[in-house]
């Protein structure tokens, strides 16, 4: 209680005195960006989400092919979750004198839980939002229904039993999605009118589903409660299994984030680190006095550390409130760009600056601190008794496993923690070493150079270890910022690659073979771009190596469902863009073997190998070829793939179908319209509206990684500043002590300029190089894109390191030259 | 043995520090004994180098010697811990250094009641203040270090080792960083304090002037004691 007490009433005079200012700011400025980005990244990753969740129209979806039961949705209100229902079924309905397949949908009013319809009160009537859905006896039907019905609006139709009349054209549902294959155009209803159309028989092909949505923890806690009531057949997906584009773009857009919650978590560290070890530094002498005046060895640690705690609490309490009010500032600036109404944060950044501030200081703190414990007393009598010496590679080890362990904690992504503790852990043994035969090289270097580089050199030499540590430090933290930056690139041109400008919008299918030409024609004739045909022949797989399918069962659920439903089979001299082969090799072009190639997850779904031979039965009649490689598939890049794609020698001559995927730019529409004129049994989807949706999430998913890397930078170089003014104190008295023995101005400042932009130079040179390594280990383990390494990295680190560092610490020797240097040498 | 020794504020026998140099063991103190009665002040002197500061850091329990004894009051030094040389330290012994060692971050009241408020006094304020105002510095109580002079900032190092009351004052050439004037003025204020207080003061410095105003002088020459006399 004593020290408890004494430790309070010491730190409050220590700041009082302006002591402790160094290190309270370091201590603040890195709360202060952690937790701005903590707050920041939970925001928009939680926006991303939002925009994410869209394309399931909920935040989680439960599909069926039986009845879902109600208690689910009981469930679901009583945790204060919001629910919809939605019921789907083909079926033909009836015009006054014409009749179309319609995927008919019967929704309760709270549908869609995430994202807005769009309709329209007539065919090519301006289309507007909605928040309402059809009310009983009204349905909303999809344009292309309607065209397919030669209707409009007003209209009635016959569904099942039951008399519906049109009110509104639907044009966009948020989960329309990306089931070209299949699609039958929408018609919307009220589920209040499903039983009386009687569609809904033993044997009809229906689907349920109910929708759920709500906060984020509610959604988290619900799910795992609910995956524990599923039945089997009851499909629970959320945003993870929506369409791949908004998936891959969330999943490196989330990554990215937690990367700049990372960085800044090591940015702290370092400033913290540095800081609180020149106050370790500073209290040598204190030390030494306490024990003279009679305070014991123990008593004296457990005063530090008591100092070390509340300082480091009421450090993280301000870093934390100024980490908030700063972040919010952020999303009021960007407001317009980011999202309408960014979610609220969570309190979890709070937590983690409290912890982190915690954690770094026990790591890199606390073995200075009872280092400086064991000061000998006899420091009072001679002021060269020294505590023994800290092994810093040990110490600053055990730091950065307690930040690492920490990293882990709030990332869960132990692939892109273990890979930047590689980086850094690479890093900190050459800034280590190098900074070790910098120290050693200037001693030599001295005698030849100049006498400020002479001074600059020296002082570097002379303060060895301190020199080494500095190294480091600078190093490491230049090292996250530029592996940021480069992995911000790399993430930012994939994205702007993924879909190009004239990424194919408009599907068409179901073109017969002899129109094939007929078209290519008309589109040659429009000025359209001509793209590739692709023939899609219906098949059934049989036989796998002789044994009837039928009579095997598969492990694999999904290879279950494979196995017992058509297949698309596809022919092709060569392989699509953006395939890869995994195993085996593809045919030369012209082959008259008979083989195919199977997509990497669908064959072991279905546990074939190599050189399997597979029978299929196309129009009644038995096709076989062999398995010779599998692939993998892009899915992303809304060009038409196939599970199975055959030598043509294989399929040609059997009954096919070809589908096309071409661009038409919004003047180009007319045509489009004129090409369903001119060939009026081939389909056009027109997936401009699902583009449109992927698209927006990429460019908010950028957007936030663009605001949260600039942020992560700006808080980067805050706190790389602290750290160089704790680095300064010993040069500042050095430099007034030379402006007593008369040097000028100008030698004492290069000389601190010296100093500063060789250790700033070396940090730089070695950040460079992790940070290359790192990236690339990111850029191919992690996040899974191309990676070239850059000679523009190593240029920009050196030169941003000895500018950085080097202007840093001439501001703040600054003081000593435009002062007189007894104010100075006073304070000290 | 305790009797014997507790006649004596402080005694030393057979007081040697062997330290290893890069030419081999050098003897720094050699065979050194002694013993000051208590309320006695005695001065230290000698050159530059002859042992005076290793002496006093062996008799203040600041370090330990190589071999021979200490007792202070009653407690014989060398053979507690580190710890228990600490607290004996805590309440027998005050000192003032050379080069002050006040602390930077605290102002001067804050320094004198330091070591009342490591010893839990009931009213470190009052008490400090009390200190300053009999070294003269009353109204510099809110000064930090920094902002005092040498002398100044002696007298605020001189109070605050006589405030916790010490048996045994021990001072390393506290006149050695002033100019004549100043010095004089401070020794002036720490025989003062230490007329009043009956301490027993064990002073090292080379000027002879100062060493005449205590009752016994030591001279020292190569870690031995070359002369002992009366003032
Ligand atoms: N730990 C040590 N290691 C090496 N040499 C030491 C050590 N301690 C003291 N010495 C040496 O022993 C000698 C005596 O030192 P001491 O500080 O006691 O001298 P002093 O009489 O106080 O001198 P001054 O008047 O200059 O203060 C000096 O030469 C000093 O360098
Ligand atoms: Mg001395």
């Amino acid at each position: 209680m004593k020290s408890l007490a004494l430790a309070w009433r010491l730190l409050l005079r220590d700041w009082k005195s302006g002591e402790l200012t160094v290190l309270a700011i370091s201590l603040i400025i890195a709360v202060t960006s952690l937790t701005a980005v903590a707050f920041l990244t939970d925001r928009v990753g939680h926006a991303v989400e939002l925009r994410a969740a869209e394309s399931l129209a909920a935040d989680l979806r439960l599909s069926s092919s039986r009845a879902l039961p109600e208690k689910y949705l009981h469930i679901a209100t009583e945790v204060g979750l919001e629910s919809a229902v939605m019921v789907t079924m083909p079926s033909v309905i009836f015009d006054a004198d014409r009749s179309a397949l319609a995927a008919i949908r019967a929704v309760t009013p709270s549908y869609p839980l995430r994202g807005k319809l769009k309709t329209a009160t007539a065919l090519l009537a301006a289309e507007s939002e909605t928040a309402s859905t059809p009310a009983p006896g009204e349905a909303w039907a999809s344009t292309r229904l309607l065209a397919r019905l030669g209707a409009d609006t007003g209209s009635t139709i016959r569904v099942g039993k039951t008399q519906l009349k049109i009110t509104r054209v639907l044009s966009f549902r948020p989960d329309q999605g990306l089931q070209f294959l299949d699609l039958a155009p929408t018609l919307l209803i009220n589920i209040a009118d499903l039983e009386a159309t009687t569609l809904v028989q033993p044997g009809s092909r229906v689907t349920y589903r109910q929708l759920f949505s709500g906060q984020r923890a509610t959604i988290n806690d619900f799910k795992p409660q609910l995956e524990a009531l599923l039945q089997s057949g009851e499909q629970l997906s959320d945003i993870e299994d929506t369409n791949p584009q908004i998936r891959s773009a969330m999943e490196s857009a989330g990554r990215f984030l937690n990367l700049a919650s990372l960085v800044s978590v090591l940015l702290a560290a370092v400033a913290v680190a540095m800081a609180s070890r020149r106050y370790a530094l500073r209290h040598r002498d204190r030390i030494a006095l306490l024990k003279c005046l009679g305070s014991q060895q123990a008593f004296i640690i457990r005063l530090n550390l008591l100092q070390m705690l509340m300082l480091t609490m009421l450090g993280a309490a301000v870093g934390v409130v100024l980490g908030y009010l700063s972040q919010e500032g952020l999303a009021w600036i960007a407001k317009d760009l980011i999202a309408q109404e960014l979610p609220a944060p969570g309190a979890a950044p709070v937590f983690l600056g409290f912890v982190t501030a915690l954690c770094i200081l026990c790591g890199f703190a606390l073995p200075d601190l009872i280092q400086m414990g064991k000061t000998p007393v006899l420091r009072v009598l001679r002021q060269d008794v020294e505590p023994p010496p800290l092994r810093y590679g040990i110490s600053y080890l055990a730091g950065i496993i307690a930040v690492l362990a920490l990293l882990q904690w709030i990332i869960v992504d132990i692939a892109l923690v273990l890979g930047i503790a590689l980086g850094a852990a690479i890093t900190f043994i050459m800034l280590g070493l190098a900074g070790w035969l910098l120290v050693k090289a200037t001693s030599r270097f001295r005698g030849v150079a100049g006498v400020a580089w002479r001074y600059g050199l020296a002082n570097l030499n002379r303060r060895g270890r301190e020199s080494v540590v500095q190294v480091v430090a600078f190093g490491l933290g230049l090292m996250v910022l530029i592996l940021l930056t480069l992995v911000r690139n790399d993430l930012m041109d994939t994205w702007r690659d993924s879909l190009p400008a004239d990424t194919p919008n408009q599907f068409v299918i179901n073109i017969q073979a002899h129109e094939v030409p007929l078209m290519q024609q008309f589109l040659k004739d429009r000025q359209l771009q001509v793209p590739i045909f692709v023939p899609m022949i219906r098949a059934r797989l049989t036989l796998i190596n002789g044994e009837d399918v039928n009579q095997m069962t598969f492990e694999d659920p999904q290879g279950e469902r494979w196995a017992r439903r058509e297949s698309n089979l596809s022919y092709s001299d060569t392989m699509q863009t953006g395939n890869s082969l995994t195993g085996g090799s593809w045919w030369p072009a012209g082959t008259e073997r008979h083989e195919v190639s199977l997509e990497e997850n669908f064959a072991s779904e279905l546990n074939i190998k190599l050189g399997d031979v597979l029978g299929f039965e196309i129009a009644g009649e038995p096709v076989t070829a062999t398995v010779s490689s599998f692939r993998t598939v892009e899915w992303d890049t809304f060009k038409p793939n196939f599970f199975m794609v055959f030598s043509p020698a294989a399929l040609e001559g059997y009954p096919a179908s070809y589908l096309a995927a071409l661009y038409a730019s919004p003047e180009d529409a007319g045509k489009v319209i004129d090409l369903m004129r001119q060939f009026p049994s081939v389909t056009v989807i027109d997936l401009e509206a699902t583009l449109a949706q992927v698209r927006d999430v990429m460019d908010k998913a950028s957007l936030a990684v663009q605001a949260v890397f600039l942020f992560t930078l700006f808080a980067g170089f805050a706190v790389l500043w602290a750290a160089v003014q704790s680095s300064l104190d010993e040069r500042r008295f050095e430099s007034a002590i030379l402006r007593t023995l008369g040097a000028s101005r100008k030698r004492v400042l290069s000389g601190v300029a010296v100093e500063f932009i060789a250790i700033g130079l070396l940090a730089g040179l070695l950040a460079s190089t992790g940070a290359s390594l790192a990236a690339w280990h990111l850029a191919v383990n992690v996040f899974k894109l191309e990676y070239q390494f850059s000679p523009a990295v190593w240029l920009a680190g050196p030169l941003l390191g000895m500018l950085f560092v080097g202007i840093s610490g001439l501001l703040a020797t600054w003081r000593v030259v435009t002062h007189s240097p007894v104010s100075v040498l006073r304070s000290a | 043995m305790n009797n014997q020794n507790s006649e004596f504020a402080l005694k030393a026998e057979n007081l040697s520090k062997i330290v290893t140099s890069p030419e081999g063991p050098l003897t720094i103190l050699d065979q050194v004994s002694l013993q000051v009665s208590a309320g006695d002040r005695i001065a230290i002197t000698g050159a530059s180098g002859a042992g005076k500061s290793t002496l006093l850091g062996l008799l203040a329990g600041l370090d330990l010697p190589t071999s021979g004894k200490v007792w202070l009051g009653g407690n014989e030094l060398t053979a507690l811990d580190e710890d228990g040389r600490a607290a004996l330290r805590a309440n027998q012994v005050g000192f003032v250094f050379q080069s002050f060692h006040l602390i930077p971050s605290l102002t001067a009241l804050e320094n004198v009641m330091l070591p009342l408020e490591l010893a839990n006094h009931s009213q470190p304020r009052k008490a400090a203040m009390q200190a300053l105002e009999s070294v003269g510095l009353h109204e510099r109580a809110g000064h930090y270090p920094r902002q005092l002079s040498g002398g100044e900032k002696q007298r605020v190092a001189i109070a605050r080792a006589y405030v916790v009351r010490p048996t045994v004052l021990f001072a390393d050439e506290p006149t050695g960083n002033l100019d004549q004037q100043t010095g004089e003025t401070v020794i002036e204020i720490l025989f003062e304090m230490n007329r009043e207080s009956g301490t027993t003061l064990v002073l090292v410095s080379h000027d002879m002037g100062l060493a005449q105003r205590c009752d016994y002088i030591l001279e020292m020459e190569a870690g031995r004691i070359k002369t002992e006399q009366n003032a």
